[in-house]
């Protein structure tokens, strides 16, 4: 099969707009969920920080019919619902138009696990033969539509988030862009495998024996030998119900005792950014040879357990994984593979 | 290929008394999990072996317009009381968790936006799909639902 590489990647974050700037708040537990917008005078947030985390992504790379995009969001432009068309199709129409791809763009909107799901998406399109590059893009930014919802769920923390930890209340919500482009030319980093699983339990809550997750992490570890992995970076949104269910994925699928970290602590929960946002900064904290701390981490607040540290550790291994999981019953898994160098 | 469609503006809970009956979450989705559970229903209602749960089945929606419908009725309630109920269906891929749910599917589930119906380019991404390794069919569908009145709802299955 068709090997498929991370061959350019762009951030634009509250903590920082270049990979190396991003990394030195996450290493140093510098937080930043919101950006400041006050010279912003455009028609849409969310379109222009999808645009410039591209732009970075495919600087030196030649944009060509070959060229696929693929739009990971959640809700896109919802802070303009009932002012102008939100839909998520002209935002990546947009989006496409700017950065010059001419190929039909795909938006690919699956809750929270949207970002693994359009790099999953990217990984086949480059597979079928079809596309020489596609580029993806995860972008999310705050409005009151997405913060009144979660709000009324309950979800929210009235403190900075604390995955795992045995006093967390909730996630904080966070926004961002970022964006890989993803080739079958060599790059540092191979996507070796990434899966899809339905919790089939229920539409707001995840399911109590971890099930798709589960589902996910057996699929990904057909193709993975445990000591290769250097860490795991989990959902960890740092609500009771996700990190307990998995808690108890992870140790079904007999992986308690690897490494893992949660980001929620730095960027917050970016929804359709975090999946792509995770993985460039997981990517560049193995390329540093560490595992990221867990910021808002203590105690350990679940029941299976999770190799969670609030400290940075030595990463040893050869490969990462990403989970996500969200709304809908989704779970998602993926594989970072560093290639060459090893 | 067993296709099905609901005509634009059918009575919905009408369809659903004919053809379930007994599932009463029903009444508590969005018009776009109505259609995407009744389209299924008109799909597999007469399968054998239906409800053990399965992982070889994918559940991938397409539309244009995702769940605007819902997120338009949500925006309203936050004038007043934001409401939870309303709030969960704002994403275009609670219809697949629906149908999951209802027919145990456990397998790849999930919710494609593009700009227009375009057949081919949907053909590719389910072909795409396909790539899973324990994946062997799909139910596909086009439901783009505007408004609570109007839409275009088809789905048909795609064998690997």
């Amino acid at each position: 099969m068709t090997k498929v590489y991370c061959i350019g990647e762009g951030l634009v974050t509250p903590v920082g707009s270049t990979v190396k700037e991003v990394l030195s708040a996450a290493r140093e537990g510098r937080s930043g969920r919101l950006f400041d917008k006050g010279g912003f005078s455009g028609t849409s947030f969310f379109e222009t920080i999808a645009i410039e985390a591209a732009r970075k992504a495919i600087q030196g790379i030649e944009i060509t019919p070959r060229t696929g995009l693929v739009l990971s969001t959640t809700k896109g432009n919802v802070e303009h619902i009932g002012k102008a068309d939100i839909s998520l199709a002209a935002s990546a129409l947009n989006i496409a138009d700017a950065i010059g791809i001419t190929a039909s763009p795909i938006v690919v909107s699956n809750a929270c696990i949207s970002g693994i799901a359009a790099l999953l998406q990217g990984v086949r399109m480059i597979r079928s033969g079809e596309y020489d590059e596609v580029v993806v893009i995860g972008a999310e930014v705050h409005s009151d539509f997405i913060h009144s919802g979660f709000d009324c769920l309950k979800a929210l923390s009235p403190e900075p988030c604390r995955p795992f930890d045995k006093d967390r209340q909730g996630l904080n919500l966070g926004e961002a862009a970022a964006a890989m482009v993803l080739s079958a030319r060599k790059g540092q980093w191979e996507i070796t495998d990434g899966v899809i699983r339905n919790d089939a339990n229920h539409i707001s809550g995840p399911s109590r024996t971890g099930e798709g997750c589960y589902k996910c992490l057996r699929y990904v570890m057909e193709g993975v030998n445990k000591e290769d992995i250097a860490f795991i970076s989990v959902h960890g949104t740092a609500t009771p119900y996700n990190d307990e269910m998995e808690s108890i994925a992870l140790y079904r699928a007999g992986l308690s005792d690897v490494p893992v970290n949660a980001l929620k602590g730095i960027f917050g929960h970016t929804l359709g950014a975090a999946g792509i946002l995770e993985a460039i900064v997981s990517m560049a904290a193995f390329d540093s040879g560490i595992v990221l701390p867990t910021k808002g981490f203590h105690e350990m607040g679940v029941t299976y357990p999770v190799n969670v540290s609030a400290h940075e550790r030595p990463a040893k291994g050869k490969l990462f994984l990403k989970l996500l999981s969200g709304f809908g019953g989704v779970n998602g898994a993926m594989v970072f593979r560093k290639g060459g160098a090893l | 290929m067993k296709a099905v469609s609901i005509p634009s503006g059918a009575n919905l809970t009408s369809l659903y008394r004919e053809l379930v009956g007994n599932y009463p979450k029903f009444f508590k989705m969005d018009t776009l999990s109505k259609l995407g559970f009744l389209l299924t229903e008109m799909l597999v209602g007469d399968e054998e072996g239906r409800f053990t749960p399965r992982e070889d089945r994918a559940v991938l929606v397409f539309s244009r317009n995702g769940c605007l419908a819902n997120d338009l009725n949500y925006a309203k309630s936050m004038e007043d009381f934001p409401s939870p109920a309303l709030f969960v269906y704002t994403l275009p891929n609670i219809v697949a968790g629906e149908i999951s749910i209802r027919n145990k599917y456990e397998g790849e589930t999930s919710a494609y936006v593009l700009e227009k119906y375009d057949r081919p380019l949907i053909d590719a991404i389910v072909r795409q799909a396909f790539q899973d390794r324990i994946t062997r069919d799909a139910i596909v569908a086009w439901i783009d639902c505007p408004s609570d009145s109007e839409w275009t709802a088809m789905a048909w299955i795609e064998t690997k």
